[in-house]
């Protein structure tokens, strides 16, 4: 279809005039973070560049942001992080999907409880369940492992992903799975090789969600791994601002940087299943 | 055969069989035990549980003055950060409805802040843009204002949490610009063939047609709002003299720092029940204000 865009008017002008300036403040800290981890000390605070004076340029602050702290570097503690990360997106996806299948295509009595239950546990806050599953964990004997960051996603608990992928299956043509049927196919099979091909895409925008979130996440870790030895990224990085010695603010920055440069990547590899997927959940009903 | 009873096929209960365990094992069981907590005192060293039946609430509502800061400056977030988030979010999402080239960068670039807003590293961020030094003084400064001490100060500390937030206002402009987007072009064609303003137009046509999700979105963001702790923790640490000492952060405290379960599940319960009733009383009057088409 073709987009009749508006002719260059007053009005465009001063749209993209305000795109232009919420743009620019918007990035305007994620630039000088970045200037700042080149820069001295003497030149981060007290000016608006993002670029360090001329000849002053520490690059150096990134090898000292690589090296954390004198027993690991920091890739040290990013693998911590994919170490829950990793099997967590994998449960949720493959979990949620499943869910998400049985209550959307197959009909059985008590398929509505099951729906409003999901729906009720979405609504839910997250801080209700933090300090009972932490005495859970305790007793189960999990805390300092990793699995206390995961165990939970083995089981469908992520009802948001559910939820999408629900609303998502509605689209999809019932006639696919009466086909696969006729053809002999069973409902896993049916998931499967029907389902799982159209769904990819909500698929991949829950895992990239599910890891962005799990990035982001600083209580879970902060709570559950006590050991320096397991500490995440998100953990490492809060230390940097802890010391009592004078603070190198361009290590700070470089290592912050460091930490939001996969981030960074991955958003831009996967921007449109994200802003699909946000568009999808609350735009459509 | 009509006396053969149609089988109930099992196969959708087997694999429901996850889900229903995560559902009692890591919702029903631990919102049942978390209530349970609360009228007990739990000291995880001790592994000792003492029920104290309603104690820990009393004591909340009566004498436990950190609860009232904790809660005023809860409130303060909230009231102030979420309006400030729908208002931000509506307006760029009104801006970039219109059909203009390039909207699609526009809309990514808007949305990074609200991916990356929840990360440690944006918090130790925010601590160096609102130094004394650091940036936003010294735009202040143009204009002629004076540096604030941001970090320190008691009135504005819970402000620089607030930018923070509304900073990630993009998830609920692509929510709004999605629902514009579905508003039928037909509306708009014939209101201005009856003449009708722009101004008009967005008042009687657009506003109304995406109240539900001016809903969906309002308690989406009032719902996390209400948890925050990242950013009171990281940035301001719950000071200056607790003015940023969100309820959540002070449950932390009183859970993982003073191994004193019981009271922090209290609190715990009164923030949700907080939650649920400040929700409840907004869908209920979704039905003066929310126009919905069926």
């Amino acid at each position: 279809m073709e987009v009749n865009y508006e002719k260059l008017s007053l009005g465009s002008i001063l749209r993209y005039l305000v795109l232009i300036i919420v743009g620019l403040i918007l990035m305007y800290p994620l630039f000088w973070m970045i200037g700042s981890a080149f820069k001295g000390n003497m030149d981060i605070f007290g000016g608006l560049s993002v670029f360090p004076p001329e000849g002053a340029a520490r690059p150096e602050n990134f090898a000292m942001a690589w090296q954390i702290n004198k027993n690991h570097n920091i890739l040290f503690y990013f693998l911590n992080t994919l170490k829950f990360l990793i099997p967590k997106t994998l449960l949720t996806a493959i979990s949620c999907t499943l869910t998400a299948y049985v209550v959307a295509r197959l009909s059985f009595k008590g398929k509505k409880f099951v729906f409003t239950m999901i729906v009720v546990t979405l609504l839910m806050p997250e801080l209700a369940f933090r300090i009972p599953l932490y005495l859970m964990y305790s007793k189960l004997g999990i805390l300092n492992t990793y699995a206390s960051l995961y165990i939970a996603d083995l089981f469908a608990t992520g009802s948001f992903f559910i939820f999408m992928e629900i609303q998502f299956m509605r689209s999809i043509p019932r006639e696919l799975d009466e086909a696969a049927k006729i053809d002999g196919c069973n409902a896993l099979q049916t998931l499967w090789y029907v389902i799982v091909p159209v769904l990819k895409p909500i698929i991949i925008t829950a895992c990239l969600l599910c890891f962005m979130w799990g990035m982001n996440d600083f209580q879970g870790p902060l709570i559950y791994l006590t050991k320096p030895t397991n500490a995440t990224l998100s953990i490492i990085l809060k230390q940097q601002l802890d010391g009592d010695a004078a603070i190198v603010y361009g290590k700070v920055f470089a290592a912050s940087a460091i930490a939001l440069a996969p981030m960074v990547i991955i958003f831009f590899a996967g921007s449109r299943y994200f802003v699909d997927g946000v568009a999808s959940t609350g735009g459509k009903e | 055969m009509p006396t053969t009873k149609r089988k109930t096929n099992l196969t959708p209960y087997i694999l429901l069989a996850p889900w229903f365990i995560g559902f009692v094992v890591f919702k029903v069981y631990p919102i049942i035990s978390s209530f349970w907590y609360s009228l007990t005192e739990t000291n995880l060293i001790l592994q000792e549980t003492t029920f104290v039946g309603l104690q820990h609430y009393i004591e909340i509502f009566t004498t436990d003055n950190i609860f009232k800061t904790s809660f005023v400056a809860t409130l303060k977030y909230v009231l102030i950060g979420t309006p400030m988030v729908m208002v931000a979010a509506f307006f760029i999402a009104f801006v970039l409805n219109f059909k203009l080239k390039g909207v699609n960068f526009f809309r990514t670039a808007y949305y990074i802040p609200s991916i990356l807003g929840g990360n440690v590293a944006v918090s130790i961020l925010w601590t160096m843009l609102f130094n004394t030094n650091g940036p936003i003084n010294i735009v202040l400064g143009v204009f002629g204002i004076e540096p604030v001490n941001w970090l320190t100060n008691e009135t504005y500390a819970v402000f620089v949490l607030i930018f923070l937030k509304t900073w990630q206002f993009g998830s609920t402009m692509l929510i709004f610009l999605s629902a514009l987007q579905n508003v039928s072009a037909s509306l708009y064609e014939a209101a201005s063939i009856d003449g009708a303003s722009k101004a008009r137009q967005l008042f009687s046509i657009t506003l109304p047609i995406i109240t539900p999700m001016v809903l969906f979105n309002a308690i989406n963001v009032l719902v996390k709002a209400f948890q925050e702790f990242n950013s009171a923790y990281l940035i301001t640490k719950g000071g200056p003299n607790r003015t940023t000492y969100f309820l959540n952060v002070y449950i932390y405290d009183t859970a993982f720092r003073m191994n004193n379960f019981g009271y922090a599940s209290a609190i715990t319960w009164i923030l949700l029940l907080i939650i649920g009733v400040l929700t409840a009383i907004i869908f209920s009057s979704s039905s003066y204000w929310v126009y919905y088409n069926d």
